[in-house]
This record gives C-alpha cells, sequence and structure tokens, in this order.
C-alpha cells in the first residue's frame, strides 16, 4: 500500500486536517469522512457532474479531482452554499419551476448553475444549456431547470438595477 | 470504480519532477489537470504506481507576450486561457475553441499543457496548435528542446515526449496581420468530444496568401490537410475555391471510424465542415 498523505484544508468555512489514502477523489473524502453526502457519486470518470463542488471558488469534477489535491485549498460543496443563503434564490426558483424530481443532480446543478449566474448574469437560454451540459439530469429535461436559471438571472438584474 | 492505489508525489520545480520521472520510470504518471488521467485511473484503464503532481510549480502556469509571438505554460488552466485578453487578441482561434473544450467545471481544472501532451484526436487544442504553427518547449534530463506542432502528434495519444520528459510551455506565433481564423466542430451534445472538427487559419485578404486546415476527430491524430489549404492560395475565398478545397480533401484525410460515426460518416461530416468554416472565411 502506498502511504497516506496529511491534509489541511478549509472545508464550508471550517478547518479540516485529515490523513487519506492518495487515490481517495474529493468527493468520496467529502461523503464518507466528512459525511457531506450532498455531492453525489454518478459516473465516477467525469461525465455526469453530479459530484461538482467548489475548489478555490471554482466548480470542479469531484470525481477527478484528488482529496490530496485539496491540501491548502478552500472547498465548498451544497452544504455550505446553502447554509449561507448565496443560492437561497436560486433554490427557490427550482422549487418554483420544479426543476427537479429525484434530485440526484440538483445540488450539483445548483452549484453549476450559481457559477453561471456569477460569471455570465447576461446569458441566454442558450447560453445557459451550454453551462449545464456537463450536468447530467435525467428526469427533468432541462426545460425547468432553465427556465428557473433564467429567472433568477433576470431578478438579480433586476435587484442590481434598482 | 475507484482508482488503484498509487503513490502521490508533489513536485515544486520542473528539475524536481524531472527527477521523479527519472527514478521511477515507466512506474510513473504525470498529474496536470488531471481530467482525463483521473477518470483512466478510476476506470482502472491505467494503473501507475506513482502519480507526481504538477499543480505547484509555480513557472509552469501563466501567458506571456513577445513581440511576436504568445507563450502559454503548460500547466496553464483552460478557464485561464479563455479569459486571457492576450489570447484573445492574438490568439483568437483558440478563444474561440476553448469553450468547445468539455464543460466548465472541467476548464476549470484542466490545462492547455496536459490536453497537447495526452493528444486524444478529438480534441480541440492539438488541431489548434498546428493550425497555428506552435512550437511546443518541452524539458528532458538533457535540457530544453523545441519541436514544432506538426512534428510532436505521433498517433493515438503518442507524441515525440519520451517517458522521462515534461512539456512546459507552448508559444504560439501571433496572428498576422489581414489573418483571419474559422473554427466549427460537430458533437452531439455541447462540450463532448468532437465527431468532427475543423480549426483553420488562412492569411491574407481577399486573395488568400496561405491557409491551414486542421482536422480533429477523424484519424488517429490531427491532420493538416495540404492538398485543400493549397486550393485557396493565391485565390479569393469563393464557392468556386470553397468546392475546390472540398473535393481536395480526399486526398489527406482517411477517417477512422469510432463509436460515433464510421468512415464514410466522417468523412462526409469532414465535407461539411470545410463548407460551413471556409464559408465563414469566405473573402467574396
Amino acid at each position: 500500500m502506498a502511504s497516506p498523505v496529511d491534509i489541511s484544508l478549509t472545508i464550508n468555512g471550517e478547518p479540516v486536517d485529515e490523513r487519506v489514502p492518495a487515490r481517495l477523489s474529493l468527493v468520496d473524502f467529502l461523503r464518507a469522512r466528512m459525511d457531506l453526502t450532498g455531492s453525489h457519486v454518478g459516473c465516477e470518470h467525469g461525465v455526469c457532474g453530479a459530484c461538482t463542488v467548489r475548489l478555490d471558488g471554482a466548480i470542479v469534477r469531484g470525481c477527478l479531482t484528488l482529496a490530496v489535491q485539496a491540501d491548502g485549498a478552500v472547498v465548498e460543496t451544497i452544504e455550505g452554499v446553502s447554509d449561507t443563503g448565496e443560492i437561497a434564490d436560486l433554490q427557490e426558483a427550482f422549487i418554483r419551476h420544479a426543476a427537479l424530481q429525484c434530485g440526484f443532480c440538483t445540488p450539483a446543478m445548483l452549484l453549476t448553475a450559481a457559477e453561471l449566474i456569477a460569471n455570465r448574469p447576461n446569458a441566454d437560454r442558450e447560453e445557459i444549456r451550454a453551462f449545464i451540459s456537463g450536468n447530467y439530469c435525467r428526469c427533468t429535461g432541462y426545460q425547468a431547470i432553465v427556465d428557473a436559471v433564467e429567472d433568477v438571472l433576470a431578478s438579480r438584474q433586476e435587484g442590481a438595477g434598482t | 470504480m475507484k482508482a488503484p492505489d498509487f503513490s502521490y508525489l508533489r513536485a515544486e520545480s520542473v528539475d524536481q519532477a524531472l527527477d521523479l520521472l527519472a527514478r521511477h520510470g515507466d512506474d510513473a504518471r504525470l498529474l496536470a489537470g488531471g481530467q482525463s488521467l483521473m477518470a483512466t485511473l478510476n476506470l482502472r484503464l491505467s494503473a501507475p504506481s506513482v502519480l507526481v503532481d504538477l499543480n505547484h510549480i509555480p513557472d509552469l502556469a501563466g501567458i506571456t507576450e513577445t513581440e511576436t509571438a504568445v507563450r502559454i505554460g503548460a500547466m496553464t488552466r483552460h478557464v485561464a486561457v479563455e479569459r486571457s485578453p492576450v489570447v484573445a487578441r492574438h490568439l483568437p482561434l483558440i478563444a474561440a475553441a476553448m469553450p468547445h473544450v468539455a464543460h466548465a467545471a472541467i476548464r476549470n481544472r484542466g490545462t492547455l499543457g496536459g490536453s497537447l501532451a495526452l493528444a486524444d484526436p478529438a480534441a480541440e487544442m492539438p488541431a489548434c496548435a498546428l493550425a497555428l504553427q506552435a512550437v511546443l518547449e518541452i524539458a528532458g534530463p538533457g535540457g530544453r528542446r523545441r519541436v514544432a506542432a506538426a512534428d510532436f502528434f505521433h498517433g493515438l495519444f503518442e507524441t515525440d515526449l519520451a517517458p522521462d520528459e515534461i512539456l512546459v510551455a507552448i508559444e504560439y506565433p501571433k496572428a498576422p496581420a489581414g489573418a483571419r481564423w474559422g473554427f466549427r466542430e460537430l458533437a452531439r451534445r455541447h462540450g463532448d468530444y468532437a465527431m468532427v472538427g475543423l480549426a483553420a487559419m488562412v492569411e491574407g485578404d481577399p486573395i488568400c496568401g496561405a491557409g491551414r486546415l486542421a482536422y480533429f476527430a477523424v484519424e488517429d491524430r490531427p491532420v493538416l490537410a495540404h492538398a485543400p489549404a493549397s486550393k485557396l492560395v493565391g485565390e479569393v475565398i469563393d464557392d468556386t475555391a470553397i468546392t475546390a478545397a472540398e473535393d481536395a480533401l480526399d486526398a489527406d484525410l482517411d477517417p477512422h471510424g469510432d463509436l460515433h460515426a464510421d468512415a464514410a460518416t466522417k468523412r462526409h461530416l469532414a465535407r461539411v465542415l470545410t463548407r460551413r468554416v471556409l464559408g465563414d472565411l469566405r473573402t467574396v
């Protein structure tokens, strides 16, 4: 067995020190060690996007990043981002539009949509679709998700303008 | 699935990474952005005993500009290239192609050098490197060497890199005045690898002085199609020139079928893309 590695990082604002096997993915670390099970494990090869988390402020695939690579980094998961209220309006919009059914893709979809909203406040439906194309939803057909994101973009624009 | 067991070694400098490669030989793999490597580990398609992490070598990342070229460190992440004003101004082909590379979450982590060193035949950046006549700077035990993109891609996931070498930077000549570019790919879903793609650069307006058409996802490596490009030289890009280029395509392309499309379909799609991209570049 290869030797484990000591890591220190910040998860949802809390400092964490752990010893992990090198091969442990970030999402498995968050779920199994930190009990943060809002990040989901789907395909484990970077296709479905269900494992999306934030690493130093940007969304990444939790299955394509090693826990040891998060050493020294700031990690945010859906639990942390929900608690801060940063995406409360987005979560409300998902509920209002029924933009989820089984909910498996939802935490990752929210984090992805939040990055779009932060970086491209003027995105149109086509850009929304392109941006979330890395996140599979097998229930909704995406229409309601795009509606919800579009709604939040519009209401934040309105809020910014007043 | 989960990745097999391996040791993780963090290199703090290029020299240290070279030492680690020399010490561990074939058992070691370089970890750049990890967006392809981690997938192959999780699928157990690859089982190195050591990963050498390049993410903590500061001088491997960054975009710098000289009078005639733009130099991009191999560990520069796709997102940094995508957002770079220097790239937008001097390498508009790269700026246009980058949004087609996978998805936002993957571009946040994936690196330009990783994409070139992996040499996936369906990837965008290798084809752009060919179209732009990039030069790749490689560090090895004997020092540094430079290789033209046209000599770098040897085949399916095979490059000019020796097992003890590291790609450190990619240098792109700035687009000359009057140069124009075109980029399109056909994929079933935005962000997927292309079924067929084309990165094109033409110089001279309205008379074309030189043109480079780099096709990807067609053969086992990106291909510069010389015959169709030669049909453009000395011509205005109009319907006649576009048709001549399209008709010359078969001389250069020998498509390999894959999961997404058979060889005949790829041949057809390459013609379709040729017409569309040259249509974008038409001068009359």
